[in-house]
Protein backbone atom coordinates (compact mmCIF):
# COMPACT_ATOMS: atom_id res chain seq x y z
CA UNK A 1 0.00 0.00 0.00
CA UNK A 2 2.91 2.34 0.65
CA UNK A 3 3.85 1.70 -2.96
CA UNK A 4 0.48 2.97 -4.22
CA UNK A 5 0.81 6.10 -2.15
CA UNK A 6 4.32 6.59 -3.50
CA UNK A 7 3.16 6.25 -7.12
CA UNK A 8 0.56 8.97 -6.54
CA UNK A 9 3.16 11.28 -5.02
CA UNK A 10 5.80 10.71 -7.69
CA UNK A 11 3.50 10.91 -10.77
CA UNK A 12 3.40 14.70 -11.08
CA UNK A 13 7.07 15.48 -10.42
CA UNK A 14 8.18 12.59 -12.66
CA UNK A 15 6.05 13.88 -15.56
CA UNK A 16 7.32 17.44 -15.13
CA UNK A 17 10.92 16.23 -14.91
CA UNK A 18 10.61 14.12 -18.06
CA UNK A 19 9.03 16.92 -20.10
CA UNK A 20 11.60 19.52 -19.05
CA UNK A 21 14.48 17.10 -19.62
CA UNK A 22 13.32 16.41 -23.19
CA UNK A 23 12.87 20.10 -23.85
CA UNK A 24 16.42 20.80 -22.69
CA UNK A 25 17.98 17.89 -24.62
CA UNK A 26 16.29 18.97 -27.84
CA UNK A 27 17.38 22.57 -27.17
CA UNK A 28 13.88 24.04 -27.38
CA UNK A 29 13.00 27.54 -26.15
CA UNK A 30 11.44 25.82 -23.14
CA UNK A 31 10.34 28.89 -21.23
CA UNK A 32 8.82 30.67 -24.24
CA UNK A 33 6.87 27.56 -25.18
CA UNK A 34 5.74 27.19 -21.58
CA UNK A 35 4.38 30.75 -21.51
CA UNK A 36 2.52 30.20 -24.77
CA UNK A 37 0.81 27.08 -23.44
CA UNK A 38 0.10 28.68 -20.05
CA UNK A 39 -1.66 31.53 -21.87
CA UNK A 40 -4.11 29.07 -23.39
CA UNK A 41 -4.69 27.66 -19.91
CA UNK A 42 -5.73 31.10 -18.61
CA UNK A 43 -8.17 31.60 -21.48
CA UNK A 44 -9.74 28.20 -20.84
CA UNK A 45 -10.31 28.80 -17.14
CA UNK A 46 -11.63 32.35 -17.62
CA UNK A 47 -14.04 31.02 -20.23
CA UNK A 48 -15.69 28.53 -17.85
CA UNK A 49 -15.82 30.94 -14.87
CA UNK A 50 -19.32 32.43 -15.53
CA UNK A 51 -20.76 28.95 -16.03
CA UNK A 52 -19.20 27.81 -12.77
CA UNK A 53 -20.69 30.74 -10.83
CA UNK A 54 -24.14 30.04 -12.24
CA UNK A 55 -24.05 26.34 -11.50
CA UNK A 56 -22.46 26.73 -8.06
CA UNK A 57 -25.35 29.03 -7.25
CA UNK A 58 -27.93 26.41 -8.24
CA UNK A 59 -26.14 23.57 -6.44
CA UNK A 60 -25.68 25.78 -3.37
CA UNK A 61 -29.41 26.50 -3.30
CA UNK A 62 -30.34 22.83 -3.75
CA UNK A 63 -27.86 21.70 -1.15
CA UNK A 64 -28.51 24.27 1.61
CA UNK A 65 -32.31 24.24 1.28
CA UNK A 66 -32.38 20.51 2.00
CA UNK A 67 -33.79 19.46 -1.38
CA UNK A 68 -30.69 17.39 -2.11
CA UNK A 69 -30.91 15.54 1.22
CA UNK A 70 -34.58 14.93 0.57
CA UNK A 71 -33.80 13.25 -2.78
CA UNK A 72 -30.93 11.25 -1.26
CA UNK A 73 -33.26 9.96 1.46
CA UNK A 74 -35.74 8.83 -1.18
CA UNK A 75 -33.22 6.63 -2.97
CA UNK A 76 -31.30 5.56 0.13
CA UNK A 77 -32.96 2.11 0.51
CA UNK A 78 -31.79 1.06 -2.96
CA UNK A 79 -28.25 2.21 -2.31
CA UNK A 80 -27.75 0.62 1.07
CA UNK A 81 -27.83 -2.88 -0.40
CA UNK A 82 -25.33 -1.93 -3.13
CA UNK A 83 -22.91 -0.45 -0.53
CA UNK A 84 -22.62 2.74 -2.56
CA UNK A 85 -22.54 5.71 -0.17
CA UNK A 86 -25.78 7.68 -0.82
CA UNK A 87 -23.80 10.92 -0.40
CA UNK A 88 -22.14 10.48 -3.80
CA UNK A 89 -25.43 9.89 -5.63
CA UNK A 90 -26.02 13.50 -6.79
CA UNK A 91 -22.65 13.37 -8.55
CA UNK A 92 -23.32 9.97 -10.10
CA UNK A 93 -26.53 11.27 -11.65
CA UNK A 94 -25.14 14.59 -12.89
CA UNK A 95 -21.70 13.44 -14.05
CA UNK A 96 -22.64 12.15 -17.54
CA UNK A 97 -24.89 15.16 -18.23
CA UNK A 98 -23.01 18.31 -17.26
CA UNK A 99 -19.28 19.01 -16.87
CA UNK A 100 -19.44 22.28 -14.93
CA UNK A 101 -22.48 21.05 -13.02
CA UNK A 102 -20.63 17.99 -11.81
CA UNK A 103 -17.66 20.12 -10.77
CA UNK A 104 -20.05 22.17 -8.63
CA UNK A 105 -21.70 19.09 -7.08
CA UNK A 106 -18.36 17.35 -6.47
CA UNK A 107 -16.95 20.44 -4.78
CA UNK A 108 -20.06 20.70 -2.63
CA UNK A 109 -19.82 17.06 -1.52
CA UNK A 110 -16.09 17.29 -0.82
CA UNK A 111 -16.60 20.43 1.23
CA UNK A 112 -19.49 18.95 3.18
CA UNK A 113 -17.86 15.63 4.10
CA UNK A 114 -14.21 16.70 4.06
CA UNK A 115 -11.90 16.72 1.06
CA UNK A 116 -9.63 14.03 2.54
CA UNK A 117 -12.45 11.89 3.96
CA UNK A 118 -13.34 8.56 2.39
CA UNK A 119 -16.34 10.08 0.59
CA UNK A 120 -14.26 13.06 -0.52
CA UNK A 121 -11.65 10.75 -2.04
CA UNK A 122 -14.28 8.62 -3.79
CA UNK A 123 -15.93 11.70 -5.28
CA UNK A 124 -12.61 13.07 -6.52
CA UNK A 125 -11.77 9.72 -8.10
CA UNK A 126 -15.15 9.58 -9.88
CA UNK A 127 -14.53 13.09 -11.24
CA UNK A 128 -11.08 12.10 -12.48
CA UNK A 129 -12.07 8.83 -14.10
CA UNK A 130 -15.29 9.72 -15.95
CA UNK A 131 -16.32 12.19 -18.63
CA UNK A 132 -19.36 14.25 -19.59
CA UNK A 133 -20.53 11.29 -21.66
CA UNK A 134 -23.70 12.70 -23.22
CA UNK A 135 -21.95 15.88 -24.31
CA UNK A 136 -19.07 13.96 -25.86
CA UNK A 137 -21.39 11.67 -27.80
CA UNK A 138 -23.47 14.63 -29.01
CA UNK A 139 -20.43 16.61 -30.19
CA UNK A 140 -18.78 13.68 -31.95
CA UNK A 141 -21.86 12.41 -33.78
CA UNK A 142 -23.33 15.78 -34.74
CA UNK A 143 -19.98 16.97 -36.14
CA UNK A 144 -20.38 14.48 -38.99
CA UNK A 145 -24.20 14.61 -39.15
CA UNK A 146 -24.74 11.07 -37.94
CA UNK A 147 -28.13 10.09 -36.61
CA UNK A 148 -27.80 6.37 -35.99
CA UNK A 149 -25.52 6.14 -32.96
CA UNK A 150 -26.10 2.39 -32.49
CA UNK A 151 -24.92 1.06 -29.13
CA UNK A 152 -22.64 3.99 -28.21
CA UNK A 153 -24.77 5.46 -25.41
CA UNK A 154 -25.21 2.05 -23.82
CA UNK A 155 -21.49 1.21 -23.96
CA UNK A 156 -20.48 4.67 -22.67
CA UNK A 157 -22.88 4.51 -19.73
CA UNK A 158 -21.66 0.99 -18.92
CA UNK A 159 -18.13 2.42 -18.79
CA UNK A 160 -19.27 5.34 -16.61
CA UNK A 161 -21.02 3.09 -14.11
CA UNK A 162 -17.95 0.84 -13.99
CA UNK A 163 -15.76 3.88 -13.31
CA UNK A 164 -18.01 4.95 -10.45
CA UNK A 165 -18.18 1.51 -8.86
CA UNK A 166 -14.42 1.06 -9.29
CA UNK A 167 -13.81 4.43 -7.57
CA UNK A 168 -15.88 3.35 -4.57
CA UNK A 169 -14.35 -0.14 -4.42
CA UNK A 170 -10.71 0.97 -4.72
CA UNK A 171 -11.08 3.42 -1.82
CA UNK A 172 -12.84 0.82 0.31
CA UNK A 173 -9.84 -1.47 -0.26
CA UNK A 174 -7.19 1.25 0.15
CA UNK A 175 -8.71 2.73 3.30
CA UNK A 176 -8.99 -0.70 4.89
CA UNK A 177 -5.37 -1.52 4.32
CA UNK A 178 -4.18 1.94 5.39
CA UNK A 179 -5.83 1.64 8.78
CA UNK B 1 -31.76 22.67 -21.50
CA UNK B 2 -30.08 24.64 -18.71
CA UNK B 3 -32.33 27.60 -19.52
CA UNK B 4 -35.19 25.66 -17.96
CA UNK B 5 -33.50 23.43 -15.37
CA UNK B 6 -31.33 26.13 -13.83
CA UNK B 7 -34.10 28.55 -12.77
CA UNK B 8 -36.35 25.65 -11.73
CA UNK B 9 -33.65 24.25 -9.42
CA UNK B 10 -33.25 27.60 -7.71
CA UNK B 11 -36.99 28.28 -7.43
CA UNK B 12 -37.71 24.82 -6.02
CA UNK B 13 -34.89 25.28 -3.50
CA UNK B 14 -36.33 28.60 -2.30
CA UNK B 15 -39.83 27.15 -2.05
CA UNK B 16 -38.55 24.14 -0.10
CA UNK B 17 -36.55 26.43 2.17
CA UNK B 18 -39.55 28.67 2.84
CA UNK B 19 -41.76 25.69 3.73
CA UNK B 20 -39.12 24.28 6.05
CA UNK B 21 -38.22 27.66 7.50
CA UNK B 22 -34.55 27.82 6.62
CA UNK B 23 -34.52 30.77 4.23
CA UNK B 24 -31.61 32.29 6.09
CA UNK B 25 -29.46 29.27 5.37
CA UNK B 26 -30.10 29.48 1.65
CA UNK B 27 -29.45 33.22 1.65
CA UNK B 28 -26.01 32.70 3.13
CA UNK B 29 -25.35 29.79 0.81
CA UNK B 30 -25.90 31.89 -2.32
CA UNK B 31 -22.95 34.09 -1.43
CA UNK B 32 -20.86 31.31 0.03
CA UNK B 33 -21.15 29.24 -3.15
CA UNK B 34 -20.34 32.06 -5.55
CA UNK B 35 -17.24 32.64 -3.45
CA UNK B 36 -16.44 28.93 -3.74
CA UNK B 37 -16.62 29.28 -7.53
CA UNK B 38 -14.16 32.18 -7.36
CA UNK B 39 -11.73 30.27 -5.13
CA UNK B 40 -11.88 27.22 -7.36
CA UNK B 41 -11.25 29.32 -10.46
CA UNK B 42 -8.23 30.99 -8.90
CA UNK B 43 -6.72 27.62 -7.99
CA UNK B 44 -7.56 26.20 -11.41
CA UNK B 45 -5.86 29.19 -13.05
CA UNK B 46 -2.64 28.09 -11.42
CA UNK B 47 -2.87 24.37 -12.14
CA UNK B 48 -4.21 24.74 -15.68
CA UNK B 49 -1.56 27.33 -16.60
CA UNK B 50 1.19 25.11 -15.27
CA UNK B 51 -0.12 21.99 -16.96
CA UNK B 52 -0.97 23.55 -20.32
CA UNK B 53 2.47 25.14 -20.41
CA UNK B 54 4.19 21.83 -19.68
CA UNK B 55 2.15 19.92 -22.22
CA UNK B 56 2.91 22.58 -24.82
CA UNK B 57 6.61 21.83 -24.22
CA UNK B 58 5.96 18.09 -24.45
CA UNK B 59 4.13 18.45 -27.76
CA UNK B 60 7.11 20.30 -29.20
CA UNK B 61 9.54 17.47 -28.39
CA UNK B 62 10.00 13.85 -29.47
CA UNK B 63 8.04 12.71 -26.39
CA UNK B 64 4.94 12.79 -28.55
CA UNK B 65 6.36 10.35 -31.10
CA UNK B 66 7.50 8.05 -28.26
CA UNK B 67 3.97 7.93 -26.80
CA UNK B 68 2.69 7.45 -30.34
CA UNK B 69 4.90 4.37 -30.76
CA UNK B 70 3.66 2.90 -27.49
CA UNK B 71 0.04 3.52 -28.50
CA UNK B 72 0.38 2.14 -32.01
CA UNK B 73 -0.30 -1.55 -31.27
CA UNK B 74 -3.32 -0.55 -29.17
CA UNK B 75 -4.69 1.64 -31.96
CA UNK B 76 -4.15 -1.20 -34.46
CA UNK B 77 -5.99 -3.62 -32.23
CA UNK B 78 -8.93 -1.30 -31.52
CA UNK B 79 -9.48 0.26 -34.92
CA UNK B 80 -9.80 -2.60 -37.37
CA UNK B 81 -11.72 -0.92 -40.24
CA UNK B 82 -9.14 1.73 -40.99
CA UNK B 83 -6.14 -0.56 -40.61
CA UNK B 84 -4.34 0.60 -43.73
CA UNK B 85 -5.25 4.24 -43.50
CA UNK B 86 -2.19 5.97 -41.99
CA UNK B 87 -3.84 9.39 -41.93
CA UNK B 88 -6.79 8.24 -39.84
CA UNK B 89 -4.49 6.32 -37.51
CA UNK B 90 -2.37 9.37 -36.91
CA UNK B 91 -5.40 11.53 -36.14
CA UNK B 92 -6.73 8.93 -33.72
CA UNK B 93 -3.34 8.69 -31.98
CA UNK B 94 -3.09 12.47 -31.60
CA UNK B 95 -6.57 12.53 -30.08
CA UNK B 96 -5.65 9.77 -27.61
CA UNK B 97 -2.38 11.51 -26.68
CA UNK B 98 -4.20 14.78 -25.98
CA UNK B 99 -6.61 12.82 -23.77
CA UNK B 100 -3.76 11.10 -21.92
CA UNK B 101 -2.13 14.45 -21.21
CA UNK B 102 -5.42 15.79 -19.88
CA UNK B 103 -5.98 18.34 -22.63
CA UNK B 104 -9.73 17.97 -23.11
CA UNK B 105 -9.93 21.16 -25.15
CA UNK B 106 -7.22 20.08 -27.56
CA UNK B 107 -8.47 16.49 -27.73
CA UNK B 108 -11.92 17.37 -29.07
CA UNK B 109 -10.85 19.15 -32.30
CA UNK B 110 -8.34 16.34 -32.98
CA UNK B 111 -11.02 13.71 -32.40
CA UNK B 112 -13.47 15.51 -34.66
CA UNK B 113 -10.84 15.60 -37.40
CA UNK B 114 -10.52 11.81 -37.14
CA UNK B 115 -14.32 11.50 -37.22
CA UNK B 116 -14.42 13.56 -40.42
CA UNK B 117 -11.79 11.39 -42.11
CA UNK B 118 -13.63 8.23 -41.07
CA UNK B 119 -16.93 9.65 -42.33
CA UNK B 120 -15.36 10.07 -45.78
CA UNK B 121 -14.75 6.29 -45.85
CA UNK B 122 -18.17 5.53 -44.41
CA UNK B 123 -20.62 3.88 -46.80
CA UNK B 124 -23.75 4.70 -44.82
CA UNK B 125 -23.40 8.38 -43.93
CA UNK B 126 -26.20 8.27 -41.35
CA UNK B 127 -24.76 5.44 -39.28
CA UNK B 128 -21.62 5.25 -37.12
CA UNK B 129 -18.93 2.82 -38.28
CA UNK B 130 -17.39 0.39 -35.77
CA UNK B 131 -14.25 2.51 -35.57
CA UNK B 132 -16.18 5.72 -35.02
CA UNK B 133 -18.07 4.09 -32.16
CA UNK B 134 -14.78 2.90 -30.63
CA UNK B 135 -13.28 6.39 -30.85
CA UNK B 136 -16.28 7.93 -29.10
CA UNK B 137 -16.16 5.32 -26.34
CA UNK B 138 -12.45 5.97 -25.76
CA UNK B 139 -13.16 9.69 -25.54
CA UNK B 140 -15.95 9.23 -22.99
CA UNK B 141 -13.64 7.11 -20.83
CA UNK B 142 -11.27 10.05 -20.26
CA UNK B 143 -8.03 8.17 -19.67
CA UNK B 144 -5.48 10.64 -18.36
CA UNK B 145 -2.08 10.46 -16.73
CA UNK B 146 -2.54 13.42 -14.39
CA UNK B 147 -6.13 14.36 -13.47
CA UNK B 148 -5.35 18.08 -13.28
CA UNK B 149 -8.81 19.51 -12.71
CA UNK B 150 -9.62 17.26 -9.75
CA UNK B 151 -6.23 17.95 -8.21
CA UNK B 152 -7.06 21.65 -8.59
CA UNK B 153 -10.44 21.20 -6.88
CA UNK B 154 -8.78 19.30 -4.03
CA UNK B 155 -6.19 22.06 -3.65
CA UNK B 156 -8.83 24.79 -3.52
CA UNK B 157 -10.53 22.92 -0.66
CA UNK B 158 -7.30 22.70 1.31
CA UNK B 159 -6.51 18.99 0.92
CA UNK B 160 -3.41 17.83 2.79
CA UNK B 161 -2.26 15.79 -0.20
CA UNK B 162 -4.08 16.83 -3.42
CA UNK B 163 -2.35 14.21 -5.61
CA UNK B 164 -3.29 11.30 -3.33
CA UNK B 165 -6.03 10.20 -5.74
CA UNK B 166 -3.83 9.62 -8.80
CA UNK B 167 -3.42 5.86 -8.44
CA UNK B 168 -7.12 5.35 -7.71
CA UNK B 169 -8.04 7.45 -10.75
CA UNK B 170 -5.77 5.31 -12.96
CA UNK B 171 -7.37 2.17 -11.60
CA UNK B 172 -10.97 3.35 -12.11
CA UNK B 173 -10.40 4.91 -15.49
CA UNK B 174 -8.74 1.74 -16.81
CA UNK B 175 -11.58 -0.42 -15.45
CA UNK B 176 -14.08 1.92 -17.15
CA UNK B 177 -12.19 1.92 -20.44
CA UNK B 178 -11.87 -1.88 -20.48
CA UNK B 179 -15.59 -2.36 -19.84
CA UNK B 180 -16.41 0.27 -22.47
CA UNK B 181 -14.23 -1.44 -25.07
CA UNK B 182 -15.43 -4.96 -24.23
CA UNK B 183 -19.08 -3.86 -24.51
CA UNK B 184 -18.29 -2.08 -27.78
CA UNK B 185 -16.50 -5.11 -29.25
CA UNK B 186 -19.35 -7.38 -28.15
CA UNK B 187 -21.96 -5.10 -29.74
CA UNK B 188 -19.90 -5.01 -32.94
CA UNK B 189 -19.74 -8.84 -32.97
CA UNK B 190 -23.49 -9.02 -32.45
CA UNK B 191 -23.88 -6.57 -35.35
CA UNK B 192 -25.90 -4.09 -33.30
Amino acid sequence: MRMINYISIIAVPATIFLILLYGLIEKKAVFDIFIKGANDGVKMVIKIFPTLVGLFLAIGALSSSGVLDFIINLIKPILICTKIPPEIMPLAILRPISGSGSIAVATDIMKKYGVDSLIGLMVATIMGSTETTLYTIAVYTSSVNIKKTRFVLFAALAADITGMIASVVIWRILSKSFS
Amino acid sequence: MLNVIWPIFIIISYMYAIINGNVEKINNAVFEYTEMAVNLTITLLGTMCLWNGLVEIASNTKLISIINKILNPIVNFLFTNSKNNKKIHKEISMNLIANLLGLGNAATPLGLKAMKSMQEQNENKERLTDDMATLIILNTASIQIIPTTVIGIRMSLGSLQPTKIIFAVWFSTICAAIVGIVVTKMCIKLKL
